[in-house]
């Protein structure tokens, strides 16, 4: 059998299909509880073989691995589902950040207040920059999209208010949530967020997904000519993607700025959105669970294996051009539809 | 329901495809454009759904002009296209094509059943390939399939782009046959852009030839069938 036939994704899918009600709950829960308990692996005993050299295990957690699942999610709502290829989605993790930055060193303003804010303000430069933009397809689109995340960047490093090439320090943690703290020895803390972060995201997906907004998506992906004749309004239903995948960009970025305490423009090159994008090739582009997945791998592997400092890169490019290569439609790939099981709404047709 | 397009005028870039068309479609009635390669037709129909910007003239809708609206508004007032090449949504099952083409009714839920059940009485053929993916249909069934998904929005005038193109000729027999049943019992307008200009003047009340952008003749479907110049041009005179 060779590499390229293995279907992890269908077997899951009937594996899932196959359980009832409560066996799914107490999966599910079961699932959480494992993802919960991760950050104490790196201290147990032969689980211990996860911890990163040099690197705080715990802090590898948060940033990149929940971070890059998190913002892979986000945008695979705009390059999975609905087809737009975006290169510059590092611009909303700025724009949620520095909107945390600033209002955070500025005003009385914490962090949950400021959450909402930076996630509106996220999608508003969302919808600003989809309005004109997203009447250009393909590779028009990917030009323009990687335009604005440079401008973004050069924003920030030029106008005042953003501290320019220093960027914006002491820029306050999180107010506790009952018992639980969040400064500098609280990583488990800020784990546990951003983990509630993506499971938020992956339940509105699944919401989304099955509902108009999904088959909306899923046709504009598939032939945008032709969702314009069956009446689907495009361009409404692009901006909105666009604009949700922006909220969780900005939601992303207020978190890492109220985690790291400081931010620079630096943090922001168009490295990360090309990093974000190759999770979501990686993984299987367009499925959910293929995007965790590459998330995950590429954001721990790289500091799993510092410790071989100079050819770290040459070994994650190797992985890289390894995997792609046999696996071409990523680890999870999005499912190929042959037959599809009718649906119970079929039955009397 | 009257359709009337009035010194249409259409751009691609510099090159005018189309320069100063002037077609009526009225109530009930099947129109078909034809013309060679390149005459215009597909442009025209993609102009009056939308899908290319009007440069000068107008597409007047029940008297209305209709020439600013976006193409998901005229399916809303009852203009649907079922475009060249077929378009089906190859990873979307039979269901779901049919599904989509009601992505705009408001009551969609009441109407579903009904419509699917007349386009299943029109296209047995699809009832039994509910679950099939779309891509895996023969492409006569893709043509049914593409069909069908336009009647699903309940449209006053079905604007067909090349229906027979690629099919066996049996299957393009059967096509014509159940594009003249929909005109006869659902009363839908039809306006048909062919190739095919032997099946479409057959099936058709009127006819409008297409040469370059332009309309050189319009008259009677029959009329056109005995025309010398058109034979000449269009069907073959059997002679050589």
């Amino acid at each position: 059998m060779k590499l390229t036939d293995i279907n992890l994704r269908d077997k899951g899918a009937a594996i899932w299909e196959g359980w009832d009600r409560p066996r799914r709950t107490i999966f599910v829960i079961a699932l959480i509880a494992l993802v919960g308990i991760m950050p104490f692996a790196g201290n147990f005993s032969f689980t211990s073989i996860l911890d990163t050299p040099i690197s705080s295990y715990q802090d590898v957690l948060v940033y990149p691995i929940g971070m890059f699942v998190l913002m892979g999610l986000g945008l695979n709502i705009v390059v999975g589902k609905s087809g737009l290829l975006d290169l510059g989605y590092v611009a909303f993790f700025a724009i949620g950040a520095y909107t945390m930055a600033i209002l955070s060193t500025r005003t009385h303003l914490n962090a949950w207040e400021i959450l909402p804010i930076g996630m509106g303000l996220a999608m508003l430069s969302g919808v600003l920059l989809g309005l004109p933009t997203l009447r250009l397809r393909g590779d028009y689109l990917a030009i323009v999209t990687l335009g604005f995340g440079e401008i973004v960047r050069i924003v920030t490093l030029n106008i005042s208010v953003t501290g320019g090439t220093n960027g914006i320090a002491r820029i306050p943690n999180p107010p506790a949530i009952g018992p639980l703290k969040f400064g500098l020895m609280n990583s488990v803390n800020f784990f546990w967020l951003v983990f509630a972060m993506i499971l938020l995201v992956i339940w509105m997906i699944r919401r989304l997904s099955v509902r108009r907004p999904g088959r909306a998506w899923e046709a504009i992906r598939q032939d945008e000519d032709v969702a314009m004749l069956m009446g689907v309004p495009t361009l409404r239903y692009k901006i909105w993607s666009f604009s949700i995948g922006a909220a969780v960009g900005g939601a992303a970025g207020v978190i890492y700025a109220s985690k790291v305490m400081v931010i620079a423009p630096q943090m922001f090159t168009f490295n990360v959105s090309v990093l974000i994008l190759s999770c979501i090739v990686f993984g299987g582009m367009g499925n959910m669970w293929g995007v965790v997945f590459g998330g995950v791998i590429l954001a721990y592997l790289p500091e799993r294996i510092r410790f071989i400092t100079d050819a770290r890169q040459l070994v994650y490019g190797i992985v890289l051009v390894v995997i792609m290569n046999v696996r071409p439609d990523g680890l999870l790939p999005r499912k190929k539809r042959e037959k599809i099981k009718a649906k119970t709404g079929a039955k009397n047709v | 329901m009257r359709l009337e397009i009035k010194d249409l005028h259409v751009f691609y870039g510099k090159i005018e495809a189309i320069k100063g068309i002037s077609v009526v479609v009225n109530q009930g009635e099947i129109v078909t454009l034809i013309g060679a390669n390149g005459a215009g037709k597909t442009t025209t129909l993609k102009t009056i759904s939308g899908l290319r910007p009007v440069s000068s003239g107008a597409i007047l809708f029940d008297g209305q002009d209709i020439s600013g609206m976006s193409a998901h508004q005229r399916v809303e007032i009852g203009i649907s296209q079922v475009p060249e090449g077929r378009g089906i949504f190859p990873g979307m099952s039979v269901l779901e094509n049919l599904e989509i083409g009601k992505y705009f009714r408001k009551d969609r839920k009441s109407e579903m059943q009904e419509d699917l059940e007349k386009v299943y009485s029109l296209f047995p053929r699809l009832k039994e390939r509910t679950s099939q993916s779309g891509g895996t249909l023969s492409g006569g069934e893709q043509q049914m399939l593409a069909i069908g998904r336009a009647l699903m929005s309940r449209p006053k005038v079905l604007l067909l782009d090349e229906p027979s193109m690629g099919l066996a000729p049996m299957m393009i027999q059967n096509i014509f046959n159940i594009i003249t049943e929909i005109n006869k019992s659902l009363g839908t307008t039809i306006l048909l852009v062919e190739q095919n200009a032997q099946q479409a003047l057959q099936r058709a009340d009127r006819a409008y030839v297409l040469e370059t952008g332009k309309v050189v003749k319009e008259a009677k479907a029959s009329d056109l069938l005995n025309d010398p110049a058109v034979r000449e041009a269009y069907l073959g005179t059997g002679a050589h």
